[in-house]
């Protein structure tokens, strides 16, 4: 049986690993490598780094560091923040990333999506979408932000997200910024919703408080990717930094729990 | 020592790191002379089977380690798109594949019951091995399983070359083997205590 994804998100800023609220107030929870060694441990399904100041500072990746973390990582292994050509998907590629994110140079120019889809293959290309609910008196419905939720993008999400599957994209990350952090649970209408438009595989990220959600999230969707930050990198009410994830074993159980509970059929 | 075919497509580095934390040793080969004497040689490969095959056949390294193959006496394994070369052909590309063991890589989609599903084929299966897997898993092991990240599925011409399986829609020959040419569907380099297994399996065949 393919089993649905539970991959945890690490925050990369100023070289240490982070974790936010809402896309603010960064708060340092340890070293990346030392992370992904414990994740290797724990025999983690994937993980994703995203490097939170590369855009915004119009910087290189460091790929120094994504060499690092590549060489330790065990699984596989996606990195985003501050992609902007082919050539620079190709490299972190060729350090032993099976996964390049993009987000903003994806969104504003869908060419580049293809691009790197044809250097790199399309199921090494990720393109993650920073979703909000509107907030405006009169608006409804959701927008896609970038630049670390500074910039909103015109445009339907849902309509957006397949325009990146068409470009070339091989999964789309759905991250509810206004839920980054909150441990209020996944944004589930927004994911059910968003995988109607999609057959390439969704990923959904922000909001998950507990196993719980991630279950819920499984059961609603089926064969989706579970992505979180505080959850696998904080424990307690008193938000301890502690890295966790469940073992082969619990993943095996809330996920046939799920599935069976959500009349999906995978096989 | 085991050498990985680096013709600029696939994880290089990872298979490296897995072999060192195994005491293994293991090099890149980059020129036709690395592959002299090879006795194990990995073949990985990710992206599109034509350009895979362009840059395999450009890289210098076909025609020794076809040579290689016809002599017998290396061990080779196919991994991703690189055991996808290992076929007659592919409904991804117009080149001709490798044809070390006979068979055609096919489309998820062309099939009517998978289109309900998600693609390409990403994330955690399981793999059963069938009772002659030559020494790439143990026979009949349970539980096994690997991470998958694909769009087509290598399909055998002869099924006694499938020595292992898995399921998603279909069941799919995951690893293949003819005479001393094995490939694997899955990403062994990125599949946790289950692949570090197979790699160190297939280094002591």
């Amino acid at each position: 049986m393919l089993r649905p994804r539970i991959i945890p998100c690490l925050l990369v800023h100023d070289g240490g690993l982070v974790k936010t609220v809402k896309f603010k107030a960064p708060r340092y929870v340890g070293d990346p490598i030392n992370a992904v060694k414990i994740f290797n441990e724990k025999a983690c399904d994937e993980l994703v780094v995203l490097d939170i100041d590369a855009t915004v500072n119009g910087a290189e990746p460091d790929y120094q560091m994504i060499a690092r973390l590549a060489a330790e990582c065990r699984m596989p292994l996606s990195y985003g923040g501050g992609v902007r050509t082919a050539d620079q998907a190709d490299r972190i590629i060729s350090l032993g990333v099976e996964k390049v994110s993009l987000s903003a140079a994806a969104v504003s120019s869908p060419k580049l999506v293809t691009e790197i889809a044809n250097r790199i293959g399309q199921q090494s290309v990720v393109v993650v979408l920073d979703v909000r609910t509107k907030s405006g008196l009169f608006s409804k419905g959701y927008e896609v932000v970038t630049h670390n939720a500074k910039k909103v993008v015109a445009g339907d999400p849902f309509v957006l997200a397949a325009q990146m599957q068409d470009a070339g994209a091989g999964e789309i990350v759905i991250n509810a910024v206004d839920l980054d952090g909150t441990y209020s649970g996944y944004n589930l209408p927004l994911a059910r919703e968003m995988q109607k438009h999609l057959h390439v595989p969704m990923t959904v990220l922000g909001g998950a408080g507990s196993l719980t959600d991630v279950e819920k999230l499984i059961e609603q969707c089926g064969l989706v990717g579970a992505s979180a930050g505080s959850i696998f990198v904080f424990k307690g009410g008193l938000k301890a930094v502690l890295i966790n994830y469940p073992t082969p074993e619990q993943k095996d159980e809330l996920c046939v729990r799920a599935l069976g509970a959500g009349q999906h059929s995978v096989t | 020592m085991i050498r990985i075919v680096d013709y600029g497509l696939g994880n290089v580095q990872a298979f490296l790191n897995v072999y060192k934390r195994l005491g293994i040793a293991a090099e890149r080969a980059s020129i036709a002379a690395d592959l002299d004497g090879a006795r194990h040689v990995i073949l990985p490969g990710v992206g599109s089977f034509d350009h895979a095959m362009e840059r395999f056949s450009a890289s210098g390294m076909r025609e020794p380690l076809e040579k290689l193959v016809a002599d017998g006496d290396t061990r080779i394994l196919g991994i991703c798109v690189g055991m996808q070369m290992l076929a007659d052909s592919s409904d991804e590309g117009e080149l001709a594949g490798l044809s070390w063991v006979p068979g055609r890589v096919k489309r998820f989609h062309n099939d009517p019951t998978m289109q309900r599903l998600p693609m390409p084929h990403m994330g955690w299966n399981d793999v059963m091995p069938a009772q002659a897997c030559g020494g790439l898993f143990a026979p009949d092991e349970r539980g096994l399983r690997f991470y998958f990240l694909h769009s087509y599925y290598y399909d055998c011409a002869d099924a006694s070359h499938a020595i292992a399986h898995t399921r998603y829609g279909i069941s799919f020959d995951c690893a293949v083997r003819s005479g001393q040419v094995y490939g694997v569907q899955f990403h062994p380099e990125k599949s946790h205590g289950w692949g570090i297994g197979l790699l160190k399996n297939f280094a002591s065949i």
